[in-house]
């Protein structure tokens, strides 16, 4: 083997480094492989860990699974079944991601052995980890919805998960409705993914009823006794767009109505109130922290299904080294893509100094920022600044620092494509310059 | 000899117990600032039409922020993340978009 000049440089450098080393006694773990982080699942909350992690402590061995090819976005696929986007524009590549991470495997967890520390996928792998990091959102539970059997699901979408299947149908259910048809939509207990997003779904379904067939309605059937979340301004927006309250209202809106029972093939939803018929029917199941989590045992079954975590880490507080983020977590925050891409940067944070034996963050300081479209061109905000309360091991919102919009403006609604654009590039790491096909 | 240990141990968990609220730690700075990037992007510098941070001069960054808080720049949005920041926090998030450009 020829030595060039180039490569000797190169070794001598190197054995100068040695030399270094040698002289603090950190040889052995200089050299040692990097600990190992395995996250499970690339949604907003998943893929910012590891983009974060490698960003801030790149000896860090991350090995990244993921279910699906693509990243599909949940945020803005109302636009999709407004007609406003096709869902092509709101899916992406994990292949900046992939560039990233050590390791990325397109699979499915079948198992988790916390005590070894080793998860297992469909395809008969295994990975051991130092930190396991679970990010798999939701679960439905359709048994919750007497009638929401697996034939019924066939056609009566939930498109709370966007994808082909889901989202896309429920598109092409909506452009087949007759004008004078009824869109029926329900909305299950707090707390579920994305709270705004029931309301802006019906404010943009109308809102394509509207410019297409203007005798069509919107039934929304709340489980939840009130609008949960920017009650006046979805009110305000209902009122002036879509003549809610008036003999013409678009929208039908009913509180604390329970579904019990659906008959997807008369297409009928029965309430504690009424039978109410529809040509579409969409069915937000009630939900809970994803059967991931249970693998782990990390799901606690006796506060509502999801999974309880330090603030400071996101480690769980039943196993130890298992962190849960996003979605599945048991938390003040709003199941929000913000939340998720926040939390994801907070575990990487407190993971970082875990893996190098330093404490993490005592008093973080994390926000929330949730926009709603009310019509194709305006929009309005939720946000909250929260900081860790050691003595309360809680998250507060600061005083001030939480709040709404003051109307709807087209102003918001630039901020919110714009949000979108910086959330999808932050989470997967899109490079300047990315070339975005949806239509604002 | 086990006093001696037990007390190195307190001098050492002492020193090593997480920074105190108030103490503007270089991580801690660090993961503060990147929780702006869901809005204003990686890095601080927006794809869209939020304005980027990166390379903001700080102290036109720290009035800024003081205005959205005292209500004298009309701005939704940053007020409610503006009234959720203390003044030492303006200042350290203002160092370091000035310093990552």
């Amino acid at each position: 083997m020829a030595i060039d000049r180039r490569d000797f440089l190169k070794a001598t450098a190197a054995l100068g480094t040695l030399g270094a080393l040698t002289g603090c006694a950190s040889l052995s773990t200089a050299r040692k492989a990097g600990p190992k982080v395995v996250i499970v699942g690339a949604g907003f909350g998943g893929a910012t860990c590891a983009r974060y992690l490698k960003a801030w402590d790149p000896n860090i061995d991350i090995t990244l699974i993921e279910a699906n090819r693509d990243f599909i976005s949940c945020p803005f696929s109302n636009t999709v079944l407004a007609g406003m986007n096709n869902l092509e524009s709101l899916t992406f590549s994990y292949d900046h991601l992939r560039n990233i991470v050590d390791s990325f495997v397109q699979d499915r967890v079948t198992a988790i052995d916390s005590v070894k520390r080793r998860v297992r996928t469909a395809s008969g792998l295994h990975f051991d980890y130092d930190r396991l990091v679970l990010a798999g959102g939701v679960e439905f539970l359709f048994d919750k919805v007497p009638g929401y059997t697996e034939a019924a699901q066939r056609t009566i979408k939930h498109a709370w998960k966007a994808s082909v299947e889901q989202t896309g149908v429920l598109r092409q259910q909506l452009a087949a409705i007759p004008d004078g048809g009824v869109f029926v939509m329900s909305i299950p207990r707090m707390p579920f993914r994305c709270p705004p997003a029931p309301y802006e779904r019906a404010c943009l379904v109308a809102n394509y009823f509207k410019n297409t067939k203007p005798r069509a309605k919107v039934i929304v059937l709340d489980s939840n006794p009130d609008i949960v979340v920017m009650k006046q301004l979805f009110l305000t927006a209902w009122k002036k767009h879509y003549g809610f309250e008036t003999a013409n209202s678009m929208i039908d809106y009913r509180p604390d109505n329970d579904i019990h029972q659906l008959d997807a093939k008369k297409m009928v939803v029965h309430t504690n109130f009424d039978d109410i018929s529809g040509d579409v029917i969409n069915i937000i199941p009630p939900m809970r922290a994803a059967a991931l989590t249970e693998l782990a045992g990390a799901r606690a079954s006796d506060n509502g299904h999801w999974c309880p975590i330090d603030y400071r880490t996101f480690e769980s507080t039943i196993v130890p080294n298992v962190h849960v983020l996003g979605d599945s977590a048991l938390s003040v925050f709003p199941k929000s893509g913000s939340v998720a891409n926040n939390t994801g940067k907070m575990c990487a944070a407190a993971l970082v100094e875990l893996l190098n034996n330093r404490w993490p963050d005592n008093a973080p300081v994390v926000t929330n920022t949730c926009y709603a479209a009310s019509t194709d061109h305006t929009a309005f905000n939720v946000a909250a600044v929260f900081r860790y309360d050691p003595v309360a091991k809680n998250m507060v919102a600061e005083l001030g620092g939480s709040g709404i919009s003051k109307q709807e403006s087209e102003l918001e609604f630039s901020y919110m494509e714009s949000w979108a654009k910086n959330v999808w590039a932050d989470s997967l790491g899109l490079p300047e310059g990315y070339r975005y096909t949806t239509k604002f | 000899m086990k006093l001696i240990a037990a007390l190195a141990l307190l001098l050492v968990s002492t020193f090593c117990a997480a920074a105190p609220e108030t103490l503007m730690t270089h991580s801690r700075v660090r993961f503060m600032a990147a929780n702006c990037a869901y809005c204003h992007g990686p890095d601080g510098k927006s794809r869209g039409s939020i304005p980027s941070l990166a390379g903001m001069d700080k102290d036109y960054f720290v009035s800024r922020m003081k205005a959205f808080r005292d209500g004298t720049r009309p701005n939704t949005i940053m007020s409610t993340h503006a009234s959720g920041y203390t003044n030492a926090e303006f200042a350290a998030l203002g160092a370091w978009f000035a310093t990552h450009k």
